[in-house]
């Protein structure tokens, strides 16, 4: 017969606290066991792919790749004493220099070394094409002089200067031109010049469109919210599809509606023809422009907003304004301090998913945006499939990415991503 | 939100004010998607009404650009490859989707929210991004223009949308059915295909559906992996728009708006029925 003080064990003779500790411990091995797969996919087809275009940002490898000695010498040379590299180093350079003249692969480092300072693509096509014809055994000056003749850029100190500083297999030059800054030929970084500032304004514009487009959503959403939370469910529910269209709605037909309805010879121009507001000659332009963007833009995350809203302001008790009534308060003091203070909540949840998604929105502004509605997204695609300046699109994004996890990251702080609800 | 009797006339005029400001921001939100359907049927080529149309003219009518869409081969294609890819990219997220949540949904497990917030980040990070990163690992590893490939990246972006919805499900899960169930001598596996399973089906097939008109809307991903030979509806929507204009793409957004409302009734239904079956009564 088992004592008192002897611990409690199962049918099979085990303690029941190990028995216990056992079982949590398989229910989470099963838990983790589930989880696994999807984690694994998403890691090998989204998160790997993403780290690894965030590397490109700062990838280097073409000097070394491509002029694989000359790399070597240079490295000793120092480009602040303003004097040109020594003969060995314009040696090594003609050597590696044939040899990818003849493999044709001289001119990719050209167009590589463009994107610090142009003029560089056609020098190393120039040089690539003297060098394939060039043999060492009729070389009657120096190197120096040989490659000087063929152009005199590499008699400049700055020429060598920028190949040095790109020599190694990371650069930091793709970070600065996402940010408009460049490296002098001292090495010290500096704002570009005035005129070839882009992307901080372009920053700044997408950042201050979504900011409007937000704000928009907040303006509109909110009586919509309030009327569907306040009203009878047999009638909210009806009012609801009205959101929920939209929402379940193809992005591009939401788009090419807006084009139908804001071109010059759109429904909303004609309509105010024919009604005489404006004459026929001084239609109104409201499309590839900013306001197409801000008004198509606002349509499509409105949902967004109504939706985390209306939830929140579902839980609010309808006795709290009735007591602020009773006690004497006007319907806007009630309102403002009873009923606004506790939907803040669903204004900042619902904010910040707007904010997030419009930050990074592609299809709407390239189709609507024209020149000046155009967001930081537009010039990402742009570099990839136009430009192909991959290193700058990679930090361009790799800035937008850390934007948006920052806001994320609130996100998850003020609502928790698990709270996350649909439809 | 009624009026009541004693209302003064300021809250009055208010009340009606509000009411009409409601009636404008629901005009904003529906009239774009309504006048689409007349202008599909614009037997001219234009975005716009036109004065026959105006008049009520039959002549003004006609259907020329829905059968655009049902004769030009290229269209044709572009529906079967929307449709295979969503339809494939559905089982694929629909799968692991379900597995996730029912893990993530034991009490017992570890860096929860951890988990839960690297599962859902393919909806959060900007398309673009996910699209340009898939671009160059893609292009690695040879799938760039297989449907292999848009599958596998419209799978990753769709599983978040699975992932929240069935999670959601299984918050108003009541654990007392499946411990009744053992309890009566059902074995786990049983107890998981004939209590787990048929109360979470509506959370698992609206899961679906989201995953499906996330692949099915998708254009930026597919846009950046797809050769021509993966040309989905959106793309040949977002070309279309970009190039030629003509209401044919008036005439597909016609079908699929008839699409979404067929979507979107079945989804209302099905999260009605969930709530029934779980017991949770709607507001």
């Amino acid at each position: 017969m088992a004592s008192h003080t002897e611990a409690l064990k199962t049918a099979d003779g085990i303690s029941l606290k190990l028995s216990l500790q056992r079982s949590l411990r398989r229910k989470k091995r099963n838990a983790l066991l589930l989880v696994a797969p999807l984690f694994l996919f998403i890691l090998v087809t989204f998160l790997f792919p993403i780290f690894d275009m965030l590397l490109r940002g700062v990838e280097n490898s073409i000097t070394e790749e491509i002029l694989p000695t000359t790399v070597v010498v240079l490295a000793d040379w120092d480009p602040a004493l303003g004097k040109l590299p020594e003969e060995e180093v314009f040696k090594a350079f003609t050597v590696d220099g044939q040899i990818a003249a003849k493999a044709k692969i001289i001119s990719r480092l050209g167009k590589r070394l463009n994107y610090e300072k142009s003029g560089f693509s056609s020098l190393f096509r120039k040089t690539g094409r003297k060098l394939r014809k060039f043999d060492p055994e009729k070389l009657t000056s120096t190197y120096k002089e040989n490659l000087i003749k063929i152009d005199k850029k590499w008699g400049q100190v700055e020429t060598w200067a920028l190949l040095h500083r790109e020599s190694g297999s990371y650069t930091k030059s793709y970070y600065l031109a996402a940010l408009d800054l460049t490296q002098n030929a001292e090495g010290n970084i500096e704002w570009k010049e005035a005129d070839s500032r882009i992307y901080i304004d372009l920053f700044i514009r997408t950042l201050w469109l979504s900011c409007l487009i937000t704000f928009l959503t907040i303006l509109l959403g909110y009586p919509i919210a309030y009327l569907l939370a306040t009203l009878k469910s047999k009638t909210s529910n009806l009012l609801m599809i009205l959101v929920l269209l939209p929402f379940w709605t193809s992005l591009l037909v939401r788009t090419s509606a807006w084009i139908a309805l804001l071109q010059k010879e759109g429904v909303i121009n004609d309509t105010l023809v024919a009604i005489g507001i404006i004459s026929d000659d001084s239609r109104l332009s409201m499309i590839h422009n900013s306001t197409g963007t801000l008004i198509a833009m606002t349509h499509i995350l409105l949902p967004f907003m109504i939706l985390p809203l209306f939830s929140v302001m579902k839980t609010i008790d309808p006795s709290y304004v009735r007591a602020a009534r009773s006690m004497g308060a006007t319907g806007f003091t009630a309102f403002r301090r009873v009923y606004f203070p506790n939907t803040i909540a669903g204004i900042g949840a619902g904010g910040i998913l707007v904010f997030i998604l419009s930050i990074g929105f592609y299809i709407t502004p390239a189709l609507v945006g024209g020149v000046d509605g155009t967001m930081i997204s537009n010039f990402i695609a742009y570099h990839i499939s136009t430009s192909l300046n991959w290193g700058l699109a990679a930090a361009l994004g790799a800035i937008l990415l850390a934007l948006v996890l920052a806001l994320y990251i609130l996100y998850d702080k003020l609502v928790g991503v698990d709270n996350m609800k649909l439809g | 939100m009624a009026l009541p009797l004693h209302a003064t006339t300021g809250e009055r005029v208010w009340h009606y004010a509000f009411l009409t400001i409601c009636v404008l921001i629901f005009c904003f939100l529906i009239i774009p998607i309504l006048v689409i359907l007349p202008l599909s049927f614009n037997a001219q080529p234009y975005f716009s009404f036109t004065p026959e149309m105006l008049s009520l003219d039959p002549a003004g009518y006609s259907t020329r650009w829905y059968e655009v869409f049902f004769n030009d081969s290229n269209w044709q294609k572009a529906v079967k490859n929307s449709l295979v890819i969503a339809f494939f990219s559905t089982i694929i997220s629909v799968s692991l989707g379900t597995l996730a949540a029912l893990g993530l949904s034991q009490k017992e497990f570890p860096f929860k929210t951890t988990i839960m917030g690297i599962l859902i980040s393919p909806m959060v990070v900007p398309l673009i991004i996910s699209a340009a990163g898939m671009f160059f690992f893609y292009a690695r590893v040879n799938l760039l223009g297989t449907h292999i490939g848009v599958i596998l990246a419209h799978a990753a972006l769709a599983t978040p949308f699975v992932v929240i919805v069935v999670t959601a499900t299984l918050t108003g899960f009541d654990h007392s059915l499946t411990r009744a169930a053992a309890n009566l001598g059902s074995s786990p596996s049983n107890t998981f295909f004939r209590i787990t399973v048929p109360l979470i089906t509506p959370g698992v097939i609206s899961g679906a559906l989201f995953a499906f008109i996330t692949s099915f809307d998708e254009v930026v991903v597919v846009l950046f992996l797809g050769s021509v030979h993966q040309r989905t509806i959106p793309w040949a929507m977002f070309s279309g728009i970009r190039e030629e204009i003509s209401p044919t793409i008036l005439a597909v957004a016609t079908l699929l708006i008839t699409f979404s409302i067929i979507l979107l009734f079945a989804v209302e239904l099905l999260r009605r029925r969930g709530e029934r079956l779980r017991g949770i009564t709607p507001h």
